[in-house]
């Protein structure tokens, strides 16, 4: 039922770019409750979505 | 500098001084700069005919660059049609290098490292050189779809619909291309200590 990092990782990624179930935001949240590899990374997507746009917008 | 006058539409002078930012944008996206600047040339041209029509509703950098967008995906199809008839560019090896990050049951093989408060960064000039490496080196297909999905913000459908892909190989795309960006950014950058 809990997904492994790579799961994950695909996941938390979609969730970028999609809405994600009821579900697979569940398995997310427990995946990440017990993850601290995937909680930073859950952040630093964030973040490159961020430093892109602003790359992008001031050089 | 006023972007409208007095009859409306958009003032050339200042359809001019977006040069340099549509051109930043068009090189993130289509990555040879030749092309980054007959997109650009092309849109430039576009706007001060159809200065007339912008309506000053929307900022004159929101016109332009919608204009743009539009220059660069007629490219990006033209590029993806002459690669779909190339073959492939090394998706296999791409995968790989994806595969390698995790162990065989899942879990990464390095955890991703906390990187503190990763905003200093953006402050940093040398951070930005070392982004600009990273973006560099993402293979040219997978930097393709990562730059539609960010740097033009398209939506999943608008991007499969303009290159012929599926939802699931974008989505597999843009995963490869967070994951080594941010494998990258690590190596290059927050893994470091910074003098």
């Amino acid at each position: 039922m809990i997904p492994t990092c790579k799961e994950v990782s695909e996941l938390l990624s979609q969730g970028q770019d999609r809405p994600l179930s009821p579900v697979e935001k569940i398995r997310l949240q427990l995946h990440l409750l017990l993850c601290r590899g995937c909680r930073s990374f859950s952040r630093q997507l964030g973040f490159l979505r961020a430093a892109v746009r602003r790359y992008r917008d001031e050089g | 500098m006023p972007t409208r006058d007095s009859h409306g539409g958009a003032d050339p002078a200042a359809i001019e001084g977006e040069r340099g930012y549509l051109l930043r944008y068009a090189r993130l996206q289509l990555r040879n700069p030749a092309q980054a600047e007959d997109a650009v040339q092309e849109t430039l041209l576009a706007a001060i005919e159809g200065a007339a029509r912008f309506s000053g509703k929307s900022a004159l950098r929101t016109w332009l660059t919608g204009i743009l967008k539009h220059k660069i995906i007629d490219q990006l199809r033209r590029a993806a049609r002459e690669q779909a008839l190339a073959g492939d560019d090394d998706d296999g090896a791409e995968a790989d290098a994806v595969d390698a990050l995790f162990a065989r049951d899942g879990h990464w093989r390095e955890f991703p490292a906390a990187w503190g408060n990763p905003d200093a960064a953006l402050e940093n000039s040398r951070f930005w050189s070392a982004f600009e490496q990273c973006t560099r080196r993402l293979p040219a297909r997978t930097a393709r779809v990562f730059m539609m999905r960010e740097v033009m913000e398209m939506s999943t459908d608008e991007i499969c619909k303009a290159l012929d892909i599926t939802a699931t190989n974008c989505w597999v795309m843009l995963h490869r291309a967070r994951l080594t960006l941010r494998e990258c950014l690590e190596l290059q950058w927050f893994g470091k200590t910074q003098p």
